[in-house]
């Protein structure tokens, strides 16, 4: 007798092909920003918004999201620019990382911004991928949300006949979640040109080039010639539920005469702004210490950059 | 609701009915023909399905095809001129930069743009913009000795490849 034996695969495969993308949807290209609204507004929140595809098209492949509809972004041209406005500087929502990467003023003025985008991922990616839709997908590890948060950016979101600026801040509600409403889109990022002299740093921890953060920060710092400290951020990702700003390193250290000593003791405090937890990436306890140095070394960085040496 | 989306590929217009869910990758090698940008990890890490879109590098496994509609695809085999190699091709073979082979026409095209960029990279410039693409044989040495060469062919101008 013949005993037949039920091998039960551990996996979906469904889940897990990404050959394909396994979904039928149906697929729009708006034109102009209104148009775009107008048509999020009809379909109602089972419309996704495609930008560079690099998160959206793999979470379809894995089925983590099924989208009846798919309203692709990146025709809306309106929306790809950066652009000088005298005291700030504005990135439409679909402009590609790479753009932002070799854009010389963004590298000058905003040198926090220009190294989170250098430290993304693969050039393909970057060629692709878009500000807003790093922003959107609102992951906690988003290599673009600290430095904007330190440069105090504001978002322009517009809706169906109406449309607002909020403090970036106020944008991520937990992890992929945004305060955007399914008939809202984030239209353009406005950075305030920070007084000079001001210098800023990125550093991000990752285990190879290409992989997402286990830890990122962003500082920007403005000191007098006196050396004391007359304008302070610190902000992370990857260590709470969305990215956060280190106010009890800022609040130690703000008014007080730089030195690498009372730096590392400032920096020690960044335990208290973060709740990192244990995921595929890192463990919470590294997060924590690791965030520590280099909170510690990003201020160091940043001060030599405004000092020039 | 399928779509006719019409296209420049490897220097020729063509026209295909695709579905808003199909990936350029498969419409590629599938309707097609051209073998040649690879499928491996499909989510965005390896860099195999690199292909040019209007003139950079992308991953096909990561665009729609309905996305590339009036624009410009290259792939790997529209880099021969005439029965000739492009100078990248030649280095890796010379270079012995190939061992499965899966990974290269990937790293091809990406530094195809690189040496359009950068004409004279040094190591680390080349390791930086390969970082997008993994090689599971040869350990990247030959590799970035082979685009080296290669963009010294191409300074030397010693080939119709420009």
């Amino acid at each position: 007798m013949v005993k037949t034996v039920v091998i039960k695969p551990k996996v979906d495969i469904n889940k897990v092909n990404t050959h394909i993308l396994p979904v039928d949807f149906e697929y729009y290209e708006p034109r102009t920003l209104r148009e775009l609204v107008e048509l999020l507004d009809k379909l109602g929140p089972s419309a996704k918004i495609l930008a560079g595809g690099t998160d959206l098209l793999v979470q379809i492949k894995q089925r983590a999201v099924e989208p009846k509809y798919v309203v692709n972004i990146k025709k809306v041209r309106e929306l790809d620019f950066i652009e000088d406005r005298g005291d700030y500087l504005a990135i439409g929502a679909v402009t590609r990382l790479r753009a932002i990467e070799k854009n010389s003023l963004i590298a000058e003025k905003f040198t926090a911004l220009h190294e989170a985008v250098r430290a993304m991922a693969g050039v393909q990616i970057r060629n692709m991928a878009t500000i807003g839709g790093n922003l959107c997908n609102a992951s906690p590890a988003a290599d673009t949300a600290p430095p904007l948060m330190v440069f105090d950016a504001e978002l322009k979101i517009v809706g169906p006949g109406y449309e607002k600026v909020i403090p970036i801040t106020q944008f991520f509600k937990g992890p992929k979640k945004t305060v955007l409403k399914y008939n809202e889109v984030l239209a353009e990022i406005r950075i305030p040109y920070p007084k000079p002299p001001t210098g800023s740093a990125f550093i991000k921890i990752a285990r190879t080039a290409m992989d997402l953060a286990k830890v990122n920060v962003a500082v920007a710092l403005r000191v007098d010639e006196d050396d004391y400290i007359r304008w302070i951020r610190v902000a992370l990702g990857s260590v709470a539920p969305t990215p956060v700003r280190a106010r009890s390193v800022e609040e130690e250290l703000i008014d007080k005469r730089f030195s690498e000593e009372i730096v590392r003791k400032a920096s020690r405090l960044v335990v208290n702004d973060i709740s990192p937890i244990t995921d595929i990436r890192s463990t919470a306890e590294y997060r924590r210490e690791v965030s520590k140095v280099i909170v510690r070394d990003a201020l160091l960085i940043a001060y030599k950059r405004v000092r020039g040496v | 609701m399928e779509r006719r989306i019409r296209f420049r590929l490897n220097g020729e217009w063509v026209e295909v009915t695709v579905k808003p869910n199909e990936l350029l990758l498969n419409v590629l090698r599938e309707k097609f023909g051209l073998t040649g940008p690879k499928y491996a990890c499909g989510i965005g890490e390896c860099g195999a399905c690199t292909v040019l879109v209007d003139g950079e590098p992308v991953l096909a496994c990561l665009t729609l095809a309905v996305d590339v509609d009036g624009r410009d695809v290259v792939t790997i085999e529209g880099l021969a001129r005439d029965g000739e190699l492009h100078p990248l091709q030649k280095a890796f073979l010379e270079h012995g930069a190939i061992q499965c082979g899966y990974c290269i026409p990937g790293f091809i095209m990406v530094a195809k743009r690189l040496l359009e960029e950068n004409p004279n990279p040094s190591e680390e410039e080349i390791r930086e913009y390969i970082r997008g693409n993994i090689c599971r044989c040869t350990g990247y040495v030959n590799i970035v000795k082979a685009i080296k060469a290669a963009a010294e062919s191409l300074r030397a101008g010693s080939s119709s490849h420009t």
